[in-house]
């Protein structure tokens, strides 16, 4: 839309958002066993704290943080801790995890409270509880977010952007809490502002959720340091770079964090936690997940407490007699699952199921690249990925890292989307960064 | 691994995809030469009808044998060697032998595609390989024009059109003596102004009632199938633009220098085969850059160069050979206007 703060080139795909965006957020019954991996974040996995046989109430802390670059983890549920094993994950490989017996008739208090007065919290206070919640960007980075809360001291960050974009298509998630939990969402993000020093917050919205930007802008008052901004909805405005750029017109230099420019990003399902858990000093124990998708009989946002099997959650929403594939996270950069026993973790965004018969899924016949330059148009980095797919189909790995920017890459899709070709750009990407990766390691 | 319907195949992302494929875009430019070669059809009559028919059917024959003999699948499917033969067809006098033109397509997908290993690989635009070909083999029927809407044409053909193979093709002067009811000229508008300084009023360069080969006469067709085109963004519309904007430059000044040498850079943008090179040719897009900048200044190097060719050199149309040279330094062009990274904008 013209006028409208935007980034430059991106994608339209088709959003799917009304399978469940009218759908309020709705609480899933517990699974009758829950696992959960030691390690659901970015760094290193928690530390036990529980033994197997131990009985844990909902809200427990069942395991520590084993440094900074970790987060403790909770109990989702009142049950018996019947072993720690390995067991597959999402991301691939298998993990250690608790396996939770739930007791019938667990109810969904919480048993295990440490009220704070938030009057009187320090900045390193509030980073020390955001860290003892376990919390972890909710958005799918699975980043601890206390440690985004702690910008290295070179930097100096005087804007808190939240991100409120969702732009992948079918998710909701963060639709439903901008619009159900505002007061935690802004909660949430005064907190950090607090925690950080920073004079202003600015909540991006894309512009198909109006209503959302309406809801969060009726409980600020005038002049109030947090504005809601809406921006153009377009893949991937949820892209931190492109978010920053958009609201705000800052471009993070090529390898740097947004901090470089004065900036911390949160996703919002992130802030209305923050705002949720803090004041009561609880753990992140359950989040809200988008199901959808032609595949699934019953869309919409559930609030599923972590370490719910897929399997579970599935067939609660029921599939359809043709579904085939599902997807973990949005489409555009979610992954196919490896199994269906893998369990829901704290930065699932959403799951979307698709039919056999969806034209997405009907693998088209790849032609040659004709140079048509809409991969190039496409891409949010503004790379060239008609010749780093050239460059990848003769293995030149070493010119695509060093002369065509491969690792700015972060592998949105935009490009193997737009392909007339049907050229699996983004695949060859990922095979050419693990090559370097491993390379690099032997070196 | 499957359970009941559900599949745990992997597959990378992205899982959606845009719906436009490589046949959707050449489907979309045949539509778009449709109307070219109809109103070709109607000014020529029935020995243009043979020509479009002749070097489409070559090409695709050509393309799969080509195929073939390259143990490749077969690539008639994607709708691009049509293109090409359509294309063939109208950068070719009307009345060219269809002999040679089944030379010319043979030559376009051979050494023009095949050559290269088919759609995406080769370098040079295709039809204008298989006339360059010609061009250089059959110099006196290349430059044998016809007048359009001559009364017989619907009845008979152009004589030289039925030519035996390795025969010389039979005058066609007679032919038009006999048919012609009123004043008008088998010269092209290009050789009238270049030999006699006649410049040819911009209405007939628009509709067409001019000589020239069989789809360059009607300027307003071409730009509506380019308009048409650019809407479905299947054209880059960047290229034509470009390439009328570097013709404009460079015929302007000349034309102000001297006006009764040089034409008026209107009848430059509207005269010879530049509007049907600059909307259907120099924008095939597997011959021009990807880069945004580079996409500029390949267009405005071929407009540029092929007034430099009509004015400067012996030949009267220079956009052939302008967009042969523009499709060959196109990689390079590509490669020194990479695009700057996010980020990375303001700096050096």
């Amino acid at each position: 839309m013209f006028g409208l703060s935007t980034f430059k080139h991106g994608v339209h795909p088709r959003e799917y958002k009304e399978l469940s965006n009218q759908l309020p957020i709705r609480r899933l019954p517990f699974a009758p066993t829950l696992v959960l991996p030691l390690s659901q974040h970015a760094g290193k996995p928690s530390v036990p704290l529980v033994q197997p046989g131990q009985e844990v109430v909902r809200g427990q802390p069942i395991a520590a943080a084993d440094g900074f670059m970790s987060v403790p983890l909770h109990a989702p549920a009142t049950g018996r801790i019947k072993r720690i094993e390995l067991m597959p994950t999402a991301r691939g490989p298998k993990t250690d995890s608790f396996i939770l017996e739930v007791y019938q008739g667990s109810n969904q208090q919480h048993s295990y409270d440490n009220p704070q007065d938030l009057a009187k919290l320090q900045g390193k206070d509030i980073v020390q509880l955001v860290q003892d919640a376990g919390m972890v960007g909710l958005g799918g980075a699975a980043f601890p977010t206390h440690v985004k809360m702690t910008p290295p001291p070179e930097h100096q960050v005087d804007t808190l952007v939240a991100n409120g974009c969702e732009c992948e298509p079918y998710l909701t998630c963060d639709h439903r809490i901008m619009l159900e939990q505002p007061e935690q969402l802004i909660q949430g993000t005064r907190l950090i502002m607090r925690a950080l020093g920073m004079e202003r917050a600015i909540i991006g919205i894309e512009d198909n959720k109006l209503d959302a930007v309406k809801a969060i802008s009726e409980l600020l008052p005038a002049h109030d340091p947090i504005t809601v901004q809406a921006v153009e909805t377009k893949y991937p405005q949820g892209a931190e770079k492109m978010l920053i750029k958009s609201v705000l017109g800052r471009s993070v230099p090529p390898g740097s964090f947004p901090s470089a420019v004065g900036v911390s990003v949160f996703n919002v399902g992130t802030l209305a936690q923050i705002g949720e858990l803090l004041p009561h000093g609880r753990g992140v124990i359950e989040r809200v997940v988008t199901v959808s998708g032609p595949g699934v009989e019953h869309p919409g946002n559930y609030l599923v407490p972590v370490g719910t099997p897929v399997r579970f959650l599935l067939e609660h929403a029921g599939v359809t007699s043709g579904a085939h594939e599902v997807i973990l996270g949005g489409p555009m950069m979610g992954m196919s699952v490896s199994a269906l026993d893998v369990p829901v973790t704290k930065a699932m965004s959403g799951m979307v199921v698709l039919e056999q018969n969806d034209p997405d899924l009907h693998k088209q016949q790849a032609h040659p690249c004709i140079r048509c330059g809409w991969c190039v148009e496409a891409c949010p980095m503004q790379l060239n990925p008609s010749m780093l797919g050239m460059l990848a189909a003769s293995s030149d790995y070493d010119e695509m890292a060093n002369d065509y920017h491969l690792n700015d890459c972060f592998e949105c899709g935009s490009c193997s989307y737009v392909c007339p070709s049907n050229i699996p750009l983004v695949q060859y990407f990922r095979i050419a960064k693990s090559v370097l990766r491993e390379r690099a390691e032997v070196a | 691994m499957a359970e009941g319907g559900l599949t745990t195949d992997l597959r990378s992302s992205p899982h959606l995809k845009q719906a436009t494929t490589v046949e959707d875009i050449m489907r979309n430019v045949v539509y778009a030469l449709l109307p070219v070669c109809a109103w070709a059809i109607y000014a020529f009559g029935l020995s243009v009808l043979l020509l479009l028919v002749t070097t489409t059917l070559v090409c695709i024959a050509s393309e799969a044998l080509f195929c073939r003999l390259a143990n490749r699948p077969s690539t008639i499917g994607d709708w691009s060697i049509v293109i090409t033969g359509l294309l063939l067809a109208l950068t070719l006098p009307p009345g060219f032998p269809l002999w040679m033109a089944a030379v010319a397509a043979f030559v376009a997908v051979g050494l023009g595609k095949a050559l290269f290993g088919g759609l995406g690989y080769n370098v040079m635009n295709p039809a204008l390989v298989g006339r360059a070909f010609v061009q250089a083999a059959f110099p006196v029927a290349i430059t044998t024009w016809t007048p359009p809407f001559l009364p017989g044409r619907f009845s008979e053909l152009i004589p030289s059109t039925l030519t035996l193979p390795f025969t010389k093709p039979e005058p066609v002067v007679d032919w038009v003596e006999q048919n012609r009811i009123d004043a008008f000229t088998g010269a092209t508008p290009l050789a009238l102004q270049k030999f006699e300084q006649i410049t040819t009023p911009v209405a007939d360069l628009l509709t067409g009632t001019i000589a020239g080969s069989a789809g360059e006469t009607s300027a307003l067709i071409i730009l509506l199938g380019g308009i048409y085109l650019a809407a479905r963004k299947m054209l880059d519309w960047r290229i034509p633009v470009g390439v009328l904007l570097g013709a404009v430059l460079v015929s302007l000044p000349m034309w102000l220098l001297d006006a009764g040498r040089y034409p008026d850079p209107l009848f430059v943008l509207l005269s010879g085969g530049l509007m049907l090179g600059a909307v259907f040719m120099a924008s095939d897009m597997v011959g021009s850059p990807v880069t945004p900048s580079g996409v500029w200044i390949y267009a405005l190097f071929i407009g540029a160069l092929t007034v430099i060719i009509r004015l400067f050199g012996g030949l009267t149309e220079g956009v052939m050979y302008a967009i042969l040279l523009g499709n060959v330094i196109s990689p390079l062009i590509s490669r020194v206007t990479q695009p700057r990274i996010f980020g990375e904008e303001g700096k050096r």
